[in-house]
């Protein structure tokens, strides 16, 4: 069935609806991965987005239901060049066209997604609907206010190790960074981002650790606000919105970037050892560099645009960093070995 | 870490040869990273003993020794250049073990030169297998169960051990030469004793085969602050069991989940970190597709074929950047040069589909065992870039150049099911067309899974291209499904085929519909980022990226995939016409498709089209670019042949016109011409039918030179000495018919002289005149050629240059011409005219120090010589003498016939360069190879037409203490003559024969001339073969001998005192 993306500005982009057959609207946002189709599909920090993938051959090897990261889908659609029908890998068990389809994500496919991606990068951030009619039609804007709310566990989970206790305080935590805290033995209470600092408190926690999430970091004042009367008290370490609720919550101030980081290959440099990682990033929105407080400093910046990419605090335990590093395992063996070492002294 | 400042010269060791294993993509690696040198201010010492590279150009390098490849002539370039540094993993694995003798044997220590970026622990972790066994088990990194062994008899016990099947590897060797899969003890055995012997330290592995798995490559790089990057992951089509050579390879990978890419990453950069490699490594892995069991096949601690690959498939330049790190520099100190802004500390993320299929070379070796296996049999290779995979195979398909031009092919319908079957369990060169044939059967992909153990994904994607062109295509309307159909890479001339209707009919009906090729960049970034790389490939139905300059602008034809004929020689000349173009301030636009290459680099030209070089292909890049026209001189026969359809279609040719190309190449147009200038050709004319052929040759008289018209490399060439032979060359090696003819011509057996000139439609620079040492009937390509030519006489250099500049005037050459020339019975004749580069252009150029395309490429543009500083004639010889030396892959092809004739059968060359001849031809051999003893025993198996002119030369070797092994006939003969002989058994009269002395390594020099006949029972080849399964040079030519006695009687030698009265033997040393 003929579909097209209609972007905010007035630009259409023809495609084939695939999935689910329907009409959805969202940020389009721009993923350069070659890999990890099911894990963005899933990831909560895509929640509300269209994601349009630059690699041209997608669905390749099906399905599998161990590599959801949350308990959904997320994306409000995803938007591909081809989509491959035929799937083949030892742990699928259905097909990406199925996958959507049964989790009502619309999907379009048979996009010149070399041209939308530059069109995107020229015109900075814009909202899309993905329709099988080819009207044109007003992108109703959407209330994002609530994203986090909607991720967000809503109960407490607890998560046994024989490592120092952590609170996880969940924005929408993909499965593989819970993962990578529960291999390095974390007792982990994963909670609420809800949570008042009172509650978070009373499990009696060594650290706290701010995960990822979908949208504005300044939608979440609440969550801000608990951070800021931790600091001081406990370790705290945080991953991409957590990095930023982080920083809003030292002083700093955020914005939204013109072409969000999406994708699998930024070349992030740590400033104190000159180690260079490539990393995985996933994120719209920024640290503005000059309103970070004097007591913190750069800890990491992208070697290819220059941009803040982690925060250290001068004198107390507290740390974050705006790339994904689940996605190696030497990443995700020093960070986590860090906040391990600061929480046990 | 910034740049070092205490290196300021840097030695540089080339690859040598082309040899199957090892071809052009480390002309390219070598030339990438001289030039990144060259950009930190550092000298560089340059050696290879290959002539038709850039790097051994003078404004590559700084210091440019073409010297033998062997330590000694290494030692002596240390001690002369005084280097600070080697960089040791760019000249492939020559490079690597000559750079690891020298370092082993304390010649660098002693020499102050210190190894730079990877360190030699590195590189022997990596390629002694027991080391890299052991640090594999340290880090926890699976491996194949495997030992070492150093005989037959251990190799037989461990097998047993393990379980069959076993693969056997001999330790250092290139394309795992002498190696392969045994499933019986009787295949080990024989297996393993050639492994043995091919491996330089006598030692193989024997490793359990996980044959059938899938296969991925990983090119990891990592400086000397342990930054590591992955810069690209590719995946074998041809699951375990093909070497990845031999394996047709998409980029990046298609069948993987994350879960699985992240565990090969994370082993990779494990393992690059053990080994402690600074700059680019290549890590193989074998996967188990039904569980995630993997195991680590092989590493390479330098540039590789696959390196080259991946930088051509991601615009990531990694001899480059390994060159940079050995200089110090870390990835976050070096500039991205794709998007001229940010750091090579990145990964580059594709939005293509990059396909490599091999080219292999079993359209001139039809009697070869073509199966595949662990030991590499291709020549070269093309690489493809797609939206789809279905586009990037097709466009592969396309760029081969082979007579089956499309994946369904009609010649395969005849094969019967039982057969088909059989071949595509077992691979050989044409196992896809076999995939596409089965589908087109109905086989089921279940089915054909099973068979080939290829992925069901690629299946699939076969099987919907084999669905849609039988059974969708045929039924559907034109306009409703062109468009689909180009997309996934479907040529107008297939969809001719198709739908019945003419190529021009289908392209005009799309060109109507507005469907036309649009062009996307390699940018690496997924279109994320700004990028400057000119480097560009088709698509269809989507925005094209091309921003075309108003400069006046040139296409250069490249020359596609490396075969025999068809070398590293005519991407030298491409390369060079397209900086000639930038010196004239005109845009280089280059269209090839061989990623090994200098001329893909997309720093070499203004624009680089990565496109199969057919007509409509090409085409769609000069709708796009509007060239002031094509140079097709330099592609070889691939870009010659696209002169005819691009002048048909209106595209102006520049230089020597289409209609005099093909004046040369008919050959009664070119009588015509011989005529009108009164030079003289060996008799003979074109036969149109089988009739007409022998009744040519009947008149002429035998022995006769057949050929097909217009084929390169002397494609199916021979020489017939009788009626029933001819019959039996027309029925099985040429096709004869009308639009096919087939010339015979009388042969003559004389002296046979090369020349290339340059003519600028008036005036003929002849830089020099080459004579090859065998005599006439063994094909150009495959001669030993010497400059200047020594044995002439000065009438007849007269009349060679006479002869030159009548043909290249009257053929109004614009740009380069080679005539090859037979001079008998003190007459000089014609033997062929190509109006266009030749393969001894890079050496000629070289040798006399005359830019020879660069000449012909301003003259395309209308200069003249003069302009340009050079009188016409022949140059003055210039104080040296350089011997052209072919060199073979026979080790690599079993049972191809190694003997030379009017065939080409060499895959590469080296030159031999000194002040006196004896010496420039022993460089050559030394350079080529041969391991020329100084004592020993020579066997000896002479035909009968040969037997008088042998004699002198064995009574001379035997002057020098040879010892003579012969068989009855050419024993009697050396007995009569009073020589010492040994009588050796013929193989029909039963063992030990000469075949089994040569393999019990009883001989050290074989001479053996040819009987006629090539089916493999004879006695000539069975010895040829022996000799060259187990290294034992061998002489086929006795005007080669007579130069090898030549030299070998100018070593100096040992003689007792007492002795110098006596005469007669000396022994030699050795």
């Amino acid at each position: 069935m003929a579909g097209v993306l209609i972007l905010e500005d007035g630009t259409c982009f023809p495609g084939n609806v695939f999935g689910y057959r329907g009409q959805s609207q969202g940020e389009v946002v721009i993923n350069t991965g070659i890999l990890g189709y099911q894990e963005i599909l899933t990831d909560p920090t895509y929640y509300g987005q269209i994601v349009v993938l630059t690699y041209p051959l997608i669905g390749n090897y099906g399905i599998n239901p161990s590599d959801n990261q949350g308990l959904k889908p997320y994306v409000q659609g995803l938007i591909v060049r081809e989509n491959c029908s035929y799937y083949n890998n030892w742990r699928a068990t259905g097909s990406l066209e199925n996958f959507l389809a049964s989790n009502g994500i619309v999907g379009l496919e048979g996009v010149d997604t070399r041209a939308l991606s530059r069109h995107i990068r020229a015109k900075g951030p814009l909202k899309g609907i993905i329709t099988s009619a080819s009207m044109s039609q007003a992108i109703i804007s959407r209330n994002t206010k609530n994203l986090v709310q909607e991720v967000t566990t809503q109960e407490v989970k607890y998560f046994p190790g024989s490592g120092p206790k952590v609170v996880v305080i969940d924005l929408g935590i993909k499965k593989d960074i819970l993962e990578a805290l529960k291999r390095k033995g974390f007792e982990i209470y994963l909670v609420p981002s809800w949570f008042s600092e009172e509650q978070i408190l009373a499990f009696n926690p060594q650290g706290i650790f701010l995960s990822n999430g979908p949208g504005d970091p300044k939608d979440v004042p609440e969550v801000i606000e608990v951070v800021k009367s931790l600091i001081g008290k406990l370790p705290i370490f945080g991953i991409a919105l957590g990095h930023q609720i982080i920083s809003l919550a030292l002083g700093a101030n955020t914005y939204k970037m013109k072409f969000g980081h999406r994708g699998v290959n930024y070349p992030v440099q740590d400033v104190l050892t000159k180690r260079v990682y490539i990393t995985s990033q996933n994120h719209g929105y920024e640290i503005e560099e000059a309103t970070l407080p004097q007591d913190v400093f750069v800890s990491h910046r992208n070697l290819n645009d220059g941009t803040m990419e982690g925060l250290r605090h001068k004198f107390l335990p507290i740390f974050s960093i705006q790339y994904h590093p689940e996605v190696s395992s030497e990443q995700e063996d020093l960070v986590f070995k860090e906040f391990h070492e600061v929480m046990v002294g | 870490m910034p740049k070092r400042q205490d290196i300021k010269k840097v030695l540089v060791i080339g690859s040598g040869p082309i040899v199957i294993g090892q071809a052009a993509e480390f002309d390219y690696a070598g030339t990438q990273a001289c030039r990144a040198l060259k950009e930190e201010g550092v000298e560089i010492v340059l050696v290879n003993s290959n002539p038709a590279t850039i790097m051994t150009d003078e404004d590559i390098a700084d210091r440019i020794y073409i010297e033998p490849l062997t330590k000694e002539f290494l030692e002596e370039i240390i001690y002369t250049e005084k280097p600070q540094g080697l960089l040791p993993t760019l000249g492939g694995q020559v490079g690597l073990n000559l750079a690891k003798e020298l370092a082993e044997q304390g010649i660098l220590a002693r020499a102050g030169v210190e190894l730079l970026g990877t360190p030699l622990e590195a590189i022997q972790k990596a390629e002694d297998r027991e080391l890299f066994k052991q640090m594999l088990g340290k880090i926890d990194e699976p491996v194949p169960q495997s030992d070492i062994v150093g005989n037959v008899e251990a190799a037989v016990k461990l097998a047993e051990e393990i379980g069959y099947p076993v693969i056997v590897r001999p330790a250092y060797t290139l394309g795992g030469s002498g190696g392969g899969f045994a499933d019986t003890e009787t295949e080990l055995r024989d297996i393993a004793s050639k492994g043995l012997k091919s491996s330089p330290i006598n030692q193989i592995l024997i490793e359990k085969s996980v044959k059938g798995w899938k296969e991925f490559e990983y090119e990891v790089m990592r400086d000397s602050k342990d930054n590591c990057i992955i810069i690209c992951d590719m995946e074998n089509v041809d699951p375990v069991g093909v070497h990845t050579g031999d394996s047709i390879v998409v980029a990046p990978s298609q069948t993987l989940t994350t879960e699985e890419q992240k565990m090969l990453k994370d082993a990779s950069i494990k393992i690059i970190r053990a080994l402690g490699i600074q700059g680019g490594c290549n890590v193989q892995f074998a996967l188990n597709s039904d569980t995630k069991e993997y195991i680590v096949i092989e590493v390479n601690p330098r540039v590789s074929r696959s390196s080259a690959l991946a930088s051509k498939a991601t615009g990531f330049p990694i001899a480059k950047i390994t060159a940079k790190i050995a200089l110090g520099y870390t990835l976050d100190e070096i500039p991205n040069n794709v998007t001229g802004g940010t750091l090579a500390n990145y990964v580059p993320a594709l939005d293509y589909l990059v396909l490599k299929i091999p080219r292999w070379p079993f359209d001139k070796f039809t009697l070869a065992n073509r199966s595949l296996g662990s030991q590499m049999k291709a020549t070269g290779e093309v690489m493809a870039i797609g939206k789809t995979f279905e586009m990037a195979l097709q466009k592969g398909i396309h760029s081969l150049e082979l007579d089956t031009k499309e994946l369904l092919d009609k010649r395969f319908a005849d094969i019967d099911d039982y057969e088909l079957e059989r071949r595509l369990a077992k691979p050989d060169d044409e196992r896809l067309f076999l995939i596409g044939e089965a589908l087109r059967r109905g086989y089921s992909i279940e089915r054909l899974a099973f068979l080939t153990e290829i992925n069901k994904y690629f299946l699939n994607k076969i099987a919907g291209l084999v669905k849609l062109e039988t059974e969708i295509l045929p039924k559907a309307k034109v306009e409703d499904v062109i468009l689909e159909a180009k997309k996934l890479g479907f040529s107008d001339r297939k969809l001719a085929s198709i739908w019945g209707l003419s190529e021009q009919l289908i392209t005009d009906i799309r060109m109507d519909l507005g469907i036309e090729a649009s062009f996307k960049r390699v940018d690496t970034y997924g279109g994320e980022t700004n990028t400057v790389s000119p480097y560009y490939y088709s698509t269809y139905g989507e925005k094209d990226q091309v921003t075309v300059t108003n400069k006046d602008k040139v296409i250069v034809l490249g020359s596609g995939p490396i075969r025999i004929g068809q070398g590293i020689e005519f991407d030298y000349c491409c390369v060079h016409s397209a900086w000639a173009l930038q010196e004239e301030e005109i845009e280089a636009i280059v269209i090839n498709n061989n990623p090994e290459t200098v001329s893909t680099d997309f720093d070499t030209a203004d624009r680089l089209y990565f496109e199969p070089l057919t007509k409509e292909d090409v085409l769609n890049v000069i709708h796009k670019e509007k060239p002031l026209g094509v140079i097709v001189q330099f592609g070889g026969q691939t870009a010659i042949n696209l002169a005819k359809p691009l002048k048909e279609a209106g595209i102006k040719i520049l230089g020597t016109s289409m209609e005099d190309i093909d004046r040369a190449e008919d050959r009664e147009k070119f009588d015509a011409i011989l005529e009108a200038t009164g030079i003289k050709r060996p008799e003979g004319r074109a036969a149109r039918s089988a009739g007409e052929a022998k009744a040519i040759a009947d008149q002429l008289g035998f022995p006769v030179l057949v050929r097909p018209s217009y084929v390169l490399g002397g494609r199916a060439m021979e020489i017939i000495y009788s009626l029933e032979e001819l019959e039996d060359y027309l029925a099985t090696a040429v096709k004869v018919a009308p639009d096919h003819p087939v010339l015979v011509d009388r042969y003559l057996q004389g002296k046979e002289v090369e020349i290339d000139a340059i003519c600028d439609g008036q005036d003929i620079l002849i830089p020099g005149i080459m004579e090859h040492i065998e005599r006439a009937g063994v094909h150009s390509g495959d001669s030993t050629a010497r400059y200047p030519a020594l044995t002439l006489k000065e009438e007849e250099i007269a009349t060679l240059v006479d002869y030159t500049q009548r043909l290249a005037l009257a053929l109004n050459t614009k740009g380069l011409i080679n005539i090859q020339y037979v001079i008998a019975n003190g007459e000089v004749n014609v033997l062929e005219v190509n109006p266009r580069s030749s393969r001894t252009i890079p050496y000629l150029s070289k040798v006399t120090g005359v830019p020879m395309v660069k000449l012909a490429a301003k003259i395309m543009l209308g200069k003249t010589l003069r302009e340009m500083g050079y009188e016409p004639g022949l140059l003055p010889n210039r104080g040296l003498v350089a011997v052209k030396m072919p060199v073979f892959s026979f080790a690599k092809l079993i049972d191809v016939e190694t003997s030379l004739g009017p065939e080409m059968k060499s895959t590469g060359e080296v030159l031999g360069l000194d002040k006196n001849p004896t010496k420039a031809l022993y460089k050559a051999l030394l350079a080529a190879g041969y391991v020329i003893p100084r004592k020993g025993r020579i066997l000896a198996t002479i035909a009968d037409k040969d037997k008088k002119e042998a004699l002198p030369i064995l009574e001379r070797l035997d002057h020098l203490g040879f010892e003579l092994v012969a068989t009855r006939g050419t024993a009697q003969l050396l007995r009569e003559a009073g020589l010492k002989v040994e009588v050796v058994n013929k193989i029909k009269e039963g063992s030990p024969h000469v075949a089994d002395i040569i393999k019990e390594g009883k001989i050290d020099l074989v001479i053996n001339t040819l009987t006629k006949g090539k089916t493999p029972e004879r006695d000539g080849f069975r010895i040829r073969r022996a000799a060259v399964d187990f290294s034992v040079p061998c002489l086929t030519s006795l005007d080669l001998a007579v130069a090898v006695l030549e030299v070998l009687e100018s070593m100096i030698r040992v003689k007792a005192l007492q002795d110098y009265d006596k005469g007669g033997r000396t022994s030699g040393i050795s």
